[in-house]
């Protein structure tokens, strides 16, 4: 095995050109478990740790270019307010040693169906910078998850930065279904992003990928009473968690079963419609 | 592979590192600091825990030559001579060890949450301590050891 430690993107997008195999390494806390545990030994390793840029934010503009090594610590501290809606699903990654390390690029190299800021990429509509030595483009959250711990990443890409929308009274909500409050992985999740007249929603660990809940979107972006402050009825958070529910593809396995999953993310959908829905009434009565 | 860094303020080298090698098997096998202990090797239980570059992390997760040149403290590290740090007398004192094997890795936890919260609530101190497992304790009697260095700092 070799160990390539790069000091500058550009370095970093040579070598993964020159040796595809090779394993891009951030935070290592899933890439470190799997070499710990002799299941996976890479012709290489490559550090990204010591690529500065790649550990950078900037927010202009209604929007946010999320570098990809930006540990979860920093992300919830510096853009809680900003995102709060991934940094709701940052503070349930792991562990605080987990989180200073973890990142959101590393959460999409994983792309397991059960991470955690996926439902918030693919809800909030944000798109993946990729780059390899033949230039930079832009995948879509809802393309970019092609299967089971699989990505849309070409053997010669590495993940650079995400790009987020950001709203001055933003409605963005995420839950997640677990067996205790730390190191989590998640039974189900669900994140849910209101934006004047849009509703994004997607689900996580209730299908091979991450994925949005197009019939509950719709429902919801044509039912909501938009730019009010008035109640939702029972009977729209009920459909709307009948319209998620139907949309998950589950297993069962050690940590729940399909049955649990289908039955959990319909009262995920419902209580986070409730949080979401009261964001937007909060901004409707601030700007009254 | 050779690795230079820095442990405990002290410029430290290992030969022969093996490319895909923890930073906590360098630290225990080759540089004779057992006191980070080394159990789950997946970032679950916290006993590993360290400071790279000031930030605690799992030296489990941590491979090898991300530490080239960083600076690494260990739980060795935080007494100063034989004057233990508050956090570890009040380990002491307030009986929150039994086996001990989880012990450096909250004692590394809790003093890097009294850097950044002097007085933390219960709830604070549980939330900084989630990523340490103790299995024969419990945990309230760490509880009081961490109030009781937020006491005596």
């Amino acid at each position: 095995m070799e160990f390539v430690r790069p000091d500058t993107l550009e370095e970093a997008l040579a070598a993964k050109a020159e040796r595809p195999g090779a394993v891009p390494l951030a935070g290592g806390t899933d890439v470190m478990v799997e070499l710990n545990y002799d299941h996976r030994r890479p012709e290489a390793l490559l550090d990204l740790t010591r690529i500065a840029e790649l550990a950078t934010w900037s927010a202009s503009g209604g929007h946010v270019r999320l570098g990809a090594g930006v540990p979860y610590t920093r992300l919830i501290d510096e853009l809680g307010d900003t995102l709060p809606g991934l940094a709701m699903a940052s503070r349930t990654v792991g562990s605080p040693q987990i989180r200073n390390r973890g990142t959101v690029g590393g959460n999409l190299g994983a792309a397991s169906p059960a991470g955690d800021t996926h439902p918030v990429l693919l809800a909030a509509g944000a798109e993946i910078e990729v780059a390899s030595v033949r230039g930079v483009r832009r995948i879509p959250a809802e393309e970019f998850y092609t299967g089971v711990k699989r990505n849309a990443l070409a053997a010669d890409e590495l993940i650079t930065a995400v790009h987020l929308p950001t709203e001055a009274a933003p409605a963005e909500q995420f839950s997640k279904v677990g067996t205790r409050n730390a190191m989590v992985i998640a039974v189900c999740s669900f994140a849910l992003v209101l934006r004047d007249g849009h509703v994004g929603a997607a689900i996580g660990s209730a299908a091979p990928t991450p994925r949005r809940v197009p019939d509950a979107e719709a429902f919801l972006a044509a039912e909501l009473p938009w730019g009010t402050d008035a109640p939702l009825l029972d009977s729209l958070k009920r459909r709307f968690g009948e319209l998620v529910a139907a949309a998950t593809e589950p297993i069962d396995d050690v940590r729940g079963t399909a049955e649990y999953r289908t039955h959990a993310l319909g009262v995920l959908a419902r209580r986070t419609l409730t949080w979401a829905w009261d964001d937007h009434r909060g901004s409707v009565r601030a700007c009254a | 592979m050779r690795l230079n860094l820095t442990v405990n303020g002290e410029r430290r080298r290992a030969d022969d590192v093996w490319e895909g090698e923890s930073l906590l098997y360098v630290l225990r096998e080759r540089l004779g600091l057992p006191g980070s202990k080394n159990a789950c090797e997946q970032g679950e239980c916290g006993s590993c825990t360290v400071y790279l570059d000031e930030v605690p992390a799992c030296a489990c997760l941590v491979a090898a030559g991300q530490a080239e040149d960083r600076e690494v403290r260990t739980v060795e590290g935080l007494a100063d001579g034989d004057t233990l740090d508050p956090v570890q007398q009040s380990f002491v004192d307030s009986g929150a060890v039994q086996c001990g094997f989880c012990t450096p890795g909250l004692v590394v936890a809790a003093h890097d949450l009294l850097r950044r919260e002097p007085d933390p609530s219960d709830e604070e101190i549980r939330e900084a301590l989630a990523g340490n497992l103790c299995r024969c304790t419990g945990y309230e009697k760490i509880l009081d050891a961490v109030h009781a260095a937020a006491d005596a700092r």
